[in-house]
């Protein structure tokens, strides 16, 4: 791992000490936010796969019974049927913090509160498949937008979770070992200083004392 | 605040959900669905948009600019022709962005 391109002095030592203690801490922090993050999200995915599976059979269900009832009405009869809808669904939204993750959440509305507003024609000239048909959408509605609030927190949530682990990962195999080794180097740099400075001291006293004392003169 | 659902697709398989109170949007053109889906996420009335799984195919370019916001959600139901599984998928391709393999669908 590559050193930082830093001066070795005491006071980037310090420096660096005080951000790797920092990294550490947002590293153990972001690691717990990752896994309660994935913990909620894999939660959130098992749910919706079974509401998935579930409104994709009603779905279906749903276009069968269309299929039947144009299969007994005209094209014209069966547009015209449906042309001008009476009921209309408002979602209120509110939104969820997560772990810092913003999820939606929504509650339907509908404008009138007549449940037989979700027909808008008249039951002369249509076929009773239509109201089948027209009924059963209504009935897998409300999983349908729960389906909707479930799947975008999904994709939501996966997002924050690959930014997270990215930045795990960053911390845990390239800051900080990075700063680690910094650190050593800086502090081997100091005291392979601290050892020259103190051989040259000694090797001046001698010299000193050689002068004042002519301790190599008296020797011989 | 509130908003209204919409729903995208070819007018065999949507002409329904007019009914039940939601907004509807034919488009039996795929090349037409890019822009389509573009004039009604950005009219900003929808919080919620089905597309049906042609239209999601078609859709590829413009909805990746929605998948980051809260609203609106972009969500594949499967149409008249039948299921092509595209719900399954894109959840499988979730757990696959968050995990970094697919550890739930591949059984």
């Amino acid at each position: 791992m590559a050193v930082m391109n830093v001066n070795p002095t005491r006071m980037q030592l310090t420096k660096l000490k005080k951000q790797l203690v920092t990294a550490v801490r947002g590293h153990k922090m972001l690691k717990d936010k990752r896994d309660e993050l994935m913990r909620r999200f894999l939660e959130l995915v098992r749910e919706t796969r079974e509401l998935r599976d579930k409104v994709e059979r009603e779905l279906e269900n749903c276009n069968a019974h269309f299929v039947n009832a144009s299969a007994v009405m005209s094209k014209q009869a069966l547009d015209g049927a449906l042309l001008s809808p009476k009921q209309q669904i408002n979602l209120e939204i509110d939104s969820k913090n997560v772990m810092s993750v913003e999820i939606p959440q929504f509650e339907a509305q509908t404008r009138t509160a007549d449940k037989g507003d979700i027909f808008p024609y008249g039951f002369a000239f249509t076929s009773f498949e239509l109201d089948d048909a027209v009924m059963s959408l209504d009935k897998v509605l409300p999983d349908l937008i729960l389906l909707a609030q479930y799947e975008k927190s999904c994709e939501l949530m996966s997002a924050e979770i690959e930014k997270t682990r990215r930045r795990v990962n960053s911390l845990e195999h390239v800051m900080i070992p990075r700063y680690q080794e910094t650190i050593k180097y800086i502090s081997m740099k100091l005291e392979e200083n601290d050892r020259s400075s103190r051989t040259r001291l000694m090797k001046v006293k001698d010299m000193l004392l050689d002068k004042a004392h002519g301790y190599s003169e008296r020797a011989q | 605040m509130a908003k209204n659902i919409a729903v995208i697709g070819d007018g065999e398989s949507i002409k329904g959900f007019s009914a039940v109170g939601l907004d509807i949007y034919p488009c039996d053109d795929a090349a037409e669905a890019g822009t389509l889906l573009r004039r009604v996420a950005d009219s900003d009335r929808y919080a919620v948009i089905y597309v049906t799984e042609t239209v999601y195919y078609a859709a590829d370019k413009a909805r990746a600019r929605y998948e980051e916001r809260l609203i609106p959600a972009i969500i594949p139901i499967p149409g008249v022709t039948g299921n092509r599984g595209t719900g399954v998928k894109r959840l499988s391709a979730f757990v696959e962005k968050a995990v970094g393999s697919d550890i739930i669908f591949n059984d």
